[in-house]
């Protein structure tokens, strides 16, 4: 037996002068750090346990707790980094494939930092969102190529179902049961006060969710949980989900012990068994198979209802994407490789894919070479971090953006990225329902609104600036962004120019 | 690149931002009358432009050959002539040809070999091509700019004709020998440019076909308007906003068959708040034109007047940021940036008004119709 010490990754700093010995940390964490010594009287930490959430942090009266990286090392080595040799320490132990959960942290250029956004000066007037209509509307749907007009030459004005975004951003997909029953009701409140869509993920929708249906997007995965014509013809739109970022080529995997009751009636699968859901969808195993299923949720909502096909973003996205343009689906969303997951092997998550702006550049200019680009709309996700990311998104090409590790940090989210222990001390990755309660929807839901809403301000003021006053002159406008400290490849990837040039 | 040049980067290479001045007269009787008004007008405005170009659209100054295509063409080397006019009789019958006329003038300098050809698709050339005479024509004009270099067709419509040079547009005016012709519309261009290429290719109007485009902006929508159109065959080799804008006019007008004021539609289309107060039928079909063809949206400021074959149409951006002028006397209506510019030509017009942003003037002439559906009047969006 080989020893393998894995000394904690953080310290547990509690100052001693501060603390009243008041136990709320003791209650609040999870995971059990936090104990009361009867024999000393004081507080301790198992600093073993700790995920570094905050929770306590955030909750201590006496603001005496804070949680440092440990500076515990082994020798220096670039290589052989202290990670990389726990990692197999915990292999060679376990025998097992490591879980990952959130996007992955690696160092990976993130090109929206690399992206600068242009203003007006002199020639043209920037335009003040205060003083004058400032539209970020956005119709999500297939775009008539031909002008078709009645007998008495009216427009005929049927067109494919469309989504109708008030907001160009949605909340992208989370199950029930990799998030709880309150984070689902904050995205559902929340995305139907914003004028917005949720997504319900491939855990199914629980019925008590199906008011929200006008802006709940509900999504057919691979292992088909919870879908049934009711499911189907609850939604705004379907979700055909072919594959997330955060795991491109493979399927999901929620434990049984998190199917209690409820989720087990969601998803129709019994109390306590393992929801998995393959890597592929077996009816799919080429396009032409895509097209059948496209078609097949068309006959089964008797064509009023958009269909999106979700694909994460790998090599060869671009041919993909026109492939998918082409099956008959309204949406295609592509999910970029620093995309989020409950859980995730840690080796797919961080280097399975490709980054979402480069994949969004190459499928926008592809499916405009290829003039299809109307047959479809774009909406591009993985890591959205903040209305500049939106706005640069936009003006590469995409419709519009899905968000969902952003909106967790809104419920409270502190990204320790220990989703798949189920321990979520915030009520949002768990289904403990002594944690679940701590994430109050109503102010959840508040938080989702302010967050996108102040989005949505920053947005109109940058549009302004650009003398843009409608959200569908931002699109695909690249003339708007320049590169900064990008190599001529990246750039004309990108399709845009560096800045100064 | 080309090698016909004076002072690089010319348009097309860069984009360059513009400031401008722009008018038009139309009778809507159809009288016909010299291009001399438009430079009476023109060169009141003198202060608008700086002298990097200047031009002038006339309509019906070709009645002896109303049926053929005009063709006008700068050369910038014998060589490029000679493989144009390869390209010509490859693919049209060339009725007549001729230098376009023009008188030496000081401030015009630097002058191409300027060529006019009456032509017509060759019958079996067509047939074979599937396409209708029109987009038969525009493809060839298209295939001329973009691959035969030192060569560059200005002007494509028939009964009309565009001229144009690096300069003042009243001595483009004069170079030309407006006063020897006779249209019953015409519109000019004065042109600032914020850096100097100095080609004449570069100078407006734009056109393509019967569509001839004068403007006065900079539109911020330029890129999402660019890439949308050349989906379907364009390509905007120029990178001025005029000539995005006439493509997509040709595309929604021509192509698509939306009528003018449907075109204004879809380019300056109403807000969403002013589309929402519409009656239901008019929200809907505003809903639809705004949302098919969102992309072809033009945002930040512009006026233009558009010539077309029978009529004139002046349009603001939405927020109207760029002036805009409209004026009636008898049969006649004018269009400009200043009023000034009219006032010039007609003292005491019957009335005068400043339309507003969004809302197409559309002219055409008496018993002609303007747009598709045909219930144009002869003025209509005051
Ligand atoms: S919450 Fe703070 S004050 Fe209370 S016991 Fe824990 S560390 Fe001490
Ligand atoms: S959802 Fe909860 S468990 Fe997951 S990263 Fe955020 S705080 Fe941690």
């Amino acid at each position: 037996m080989g020893i393998n010490y894995l000394y904690p990754d953080f310290e547990v700093v509690r100052n001693q002068d501060r603390c009243i010995s008041c136990r709320v940390c003791e209650r609040q964490c999870a995971n059990e750090v936090h104990s009361f010594d009867e024999a000393t009287g004081r507080m301790k930490a198992d600093e073993s346990k700790c995920v570094n959430c905050h929770r306590c942090v955030s909750l201590c009266p006496t603001r005496a707790l804070k949680i440092v990286k440990t500076d515990h090392t082994f020798k220096e080595n670039a290589n052989w980094k202290g990670e990389v040799i726990q990692d197999i320490y915990r292999q060679a132990e376990s025998g097992g494939v490591l879980l990952a959960s959130m996007g992955t942290p690696k160092d990976y250029p993130v090109y929206w930092d690399k992206m600068l956004v242009n203003a007006s000066q002199v020639t043209n007037p920037s335009i003040d969102p205060l003083r004058e209509p400032m539209e970020t509307r956005t119709y999500l749907g297939q775009k008539e190529s031909v002008i078709k007009r009645d007998a008495n030459g009216k427009i005929i004005t049927k067109t494919a179902p469309q989504l109708k975004l008030e907001i160009p951003i949605m909340f992208s997909a989370m199950s029930y049961g990799s998030i709880s029953y309150n984070a689902h009701k904050s995205l559902a409140l929340a995305a139907q006060e914003l004028g917005i869509y949720y997504n319900t993920g491939e855990g199914g929708l629980h019925e008590d969710f199906y008011q929200y249906g006008k802006n709940t997007i509900v999504q057919v995965a691979s292992g088909r949980f919870g879908v049934h014509p009711g499911y189907l013809n609850a939604g705004a739109a379907i979700e055909i989900k072919m594959g997330q970022g955060a795991k491109p080529g493979i399927g999901g995997h929620l434990p049984g012990s998190k199917i209690g009751e409820d989720i087990s009636k969601t998803r129709m699968i019994p109390l306590h068994s393992d929801a998995i859901s393959p890597a592929p969808h077996h009816d799919i195993y080429s396009i032409e198979d895509l097209r059948q299923l496209v078609f097949a949720l068309k006959e089964a909502t008797a064509y009023t209802k958009p269909i999106i096909v979700k694909v994460a973003a790998v090599h060869n996205i671009s041919a993909i994407a026109s492939g998918i343009a082409r099956s008959g689906a309204d949406i295609i969303a592509i999910d970029g490789f620093r995309g989020g997951t409950g859980a995730a092997p840690a080796r797919t998550r961080d280097n399975v894919g490709i980054p979402i702006e480069l994949a969004l550049a190459s499928v926008d200019e592809r499916l405009r070479q290829e003039g299809i680009r109307g047959n479809v709309s774009l909406v591009v996700g993985g890591s959205i971090r903040s209305s500049s990311d939106v706005l640069k998104a936009i003006a590469l090409g995409a419709d519009a953006v899905y968000v969902a590790t952003s909106a967790l940090i809104a419920l409270g989210c502190h990204l320790c990225r220990t989703c798949h222990s189920g321990k979520c001390n915030w009520g949002i990755a768990t289904q403990n329902p002594e944690l679940v309660k701590r994430l109050n929807p109503e102010v959840g839901s508040e938080r989702l609104v302010n967050l996108i809403t102040a989005w949505n301000h920053e947005l109109k003021e940058m549009m302004g600036g650009m003398g843009i006053n409608s959200i569908e002159a931002l699109r695909g406008n690249r003339l708007m962004l320049r590169g900064i400290g990008l190599h001529e490849t990246e750039l004309n990837i990108l399709g845009i120019k560096h800045a100064g040039a | 690149m080309n090698g016909y040049h004076q002072r690089t980067p010319l348009e097309g290479e860069v984009r360059i931002p513009s400031g401008c001045a722009i008018s038009g007269i139309i009778s809507r009787s159809g009288k016909r009358f010299s291009g001399r008004e438009a430079i009476s007008s023109i060169a009141v405005m003198h202060d608008r432009s700086n002298g990097l170009g200047g031009g002038f659209a006339g309509y019906g100054i070709y009645p002896e050959y109303a049926d053929f295509y005009a063709l006008h063409v700068f050369y910038y080397s014998s060589e490029a002539k000679r493989s144009c006019e390869d390209f010509l009789e490859e693919h049209f019958d060339l009725i007549n040809l001729s230098k376009i006329p023009t008188t030496k003038h000081h401030a015009i300098t630097d002058e191409p070999l300027i060529w006019r050809y009456f032509v017509t698709p060759l019958p079996t050339k067509l047939a074979s091509s599937q396409l209708d005479e029109n987009e038969y024509t525009a493809r060839c004009v298209i295939k001329i700019n973009r691959e035969i270099d030192g060569a560059y067709v200005f002007s494509s419509g028939k009964n009309m004709g565009v001229f144009k040079a690096v300069g003042y547009p009243e001595d483009v005016g004069e170079f030309y020998r407006l006063d020897d012709y006779e249209g019953y519309s015409w519109t000019v261009h004065g042109r600032y440019p914020t850096n100097t290429p100095g080609w004449w290719g570069g100078a407006h109007p734009f056109s393509l076909l019967d569509y001839s485009v004068v403007h006065n902006g900079e539109i911020s929508s330029y890129d999402a308007n660019r890439r949308f159109i050349e989906m379907f065959g364009y390509s905007c080799t120029l990178m001025t906003d005029t000539e995005v804008i006439t493509y997509m006019i040709d595309y929604l007008h021509r192509k698509q068959g939306l009528s003018f004021e449907e075109v204004a539609n879809v380019i300056a289309a109403p807000f969403w708040s002013t589309i929402e107060r519409k009656s239901q039928e008019e929200k809907e079909v505003c809903t639809y034109l705004r949302n098919t063809f969102a992309s072809m949206l033009i945002t930040g400021p512009f006026s233009i007047i558009l010539g077309f074959s029978g009529g004139l149409m002046a349009l603001n951006d939405r927020l109207k940021l760029r002036s805009l002028v409209a004026a009636e006397k008898d049969d006649r209506v004018y269009l400009a940036s200043e009023e000034a510019a009219i006032r010039v030509i007609c003292p005491e017009p019957d009335r005068l008004w400043y339309p507003s942003g969004g809302k197409p003037v559309i002219v055409t002439l008496e018993g002609q119709q303007g747009g598709q559906d045909g219930h144009q009047l002869p003025v209509s969006g005051l």
